[in-house]
């Protein structure tokens, strides 16, 4: 399914947030040539078909407190992925869980989540917890704390893929 | 290339939170009202005006701890993107992440405990942009990038949950 080109421009114009401003959806209309009530109708749409997941206060976890993070990785057989996965994710402390392709023979792990903490003995505990929930006790695993978080260097993304810049992934 | 410095100033900040802000925190991380003013309507629902609810979100913003108040998208809905993972020799980290993290494509620059010391995610228009980017990166550091893009989304999603208090958070 396509976005039309107005959505596109929609979800652009949002990549930066809403203006704090009393009519945030008239301001947003107003950027990209629509009115006020065609701009929440048509958001309310996105959000109805699936496209924008979440619309809201978006918080930063590591100033928030949660400063231990870590991606938690297992290599699961194909056949039975799919079903550790939704387990997982139906933990509350799991806040992505995905399958991606295994890399042989530098990769050979397949199902991906991350965890977030205060602290890394917390986030430890959990990983324990998802694992045995999961039935994922006997299937190779990997955790990747996070040490830094890189800063961009690069222009912030003038112009071009502002649409892109508004998916939120791996957080 | 400078990395994120620790941010006491944050904890004072999370710590003096008033109930109204962990409100505003907890409870409008989705569903955001649908209506003209909802700043105004989230004052109503939280007894405070719709001045207070502004007032308060630039505050938590100035403060980083919100990115913003706007949108998450599924992802592959409206662009393409991959998470891509390099082995950088320790001593090569730092030039290796800055010249990553000079591409407008990436996000989420990450050093992470394992031989797979780098970890970024790559967005762009479509899958041959965002190969074009993993190219000039390996290209340019003369590493190869594991390019590991998303098969299957087990979790919609719906937020983080913030458990105020440590009890609620070790208890569910």
């Amino acid at each position: 399914m396509a976005l039309e080109p107005i959505d596109q421009r929609l979800i652009a114009g949002l990549a930066e947030g809403l203006a704090l401003v009393p009519r945030p959806y008239a301001a947003l209309g107003r950027s990209i040539g629509l009115s006020e009530s065609e701009t929440i109708a048509r958001l309310g749409n996105l959000i109805g078909q699936g496209v924008i997941q979440r619309l809201g206060v978006i918080v930063r976890h590591h100033e928030l407190g949660y400063r231990a993070n870590a991606m938690v990785v297992w290599d699961v057989a194909d056949a039975a992925v799919a079903m550790a996965g939704r387990s997982l994710a139906g933990l509350p402390f799991v806040s992505l869980c995905y399958q991606r392709p295994r890399r042989p023979p530098e990769w050979s792990y397949n199902l991906f989540c991350m965890i977030h903490g205060r602290v890394r003995v917390e986030v430890e505990a959990l990983i324990e917890r998802a694992t045995d929930q999961a039935g994922l006790g006997s299937c190779p695993r990997a955790v990747l704390f996070s040490r830094r978080r890189f800063k961009q260097q690069g222009a912030r993304y003038p112009g071009g893929p502002a649409v892109a810049r508004a998916i939120e992934m791996a957080r | 290339m400078a990395a994120t410095s620790p941010q006491t100033t944050a904890t004072v900040a999370t710590a003096t939170l008033s109930l109204f802000e962990q409100r505003l925190l907890d409870e409008y991380q989705r569903d955001l009202p649908l209506s003209p003013a909802p700043f105004a309507e989230i004052g109503r629902q939280l007894g405070v005006g719709e001045d207070d609810v502004l007032a308060a979100l630039n505050r938590l913003q100035k403060a980083g701890l919100i990115a913003r108040v706007g949108a998450t998208v599924r992802p592959h809905q409206a662009g393409y993107s991959t998470l891509a993972a390099m082995a950088v020799p320790p001593e090569r980290l730092d030039e290796v992440a800055a010249l990553v993290g000079g591409f407008a494509e990436v996000n989420h620059n990450y050093e992470r405990e394992h031989r797979f010391n780098l970890w970024f995610v790559v967005v762009a228009a479509d899958r041959a942009e965002v190969d074009a980017v993993v190219r000039a990166i390996e290209a340019r550091s003369g590493l190869v990038v594991l390019d590991l893009p998303l098969i299957e989304s087990f979790r919609l999603d719906l937020g983080f949950s913030l458990p105020w208090h440590s009890s609620r958070s070790t208890s569910d």
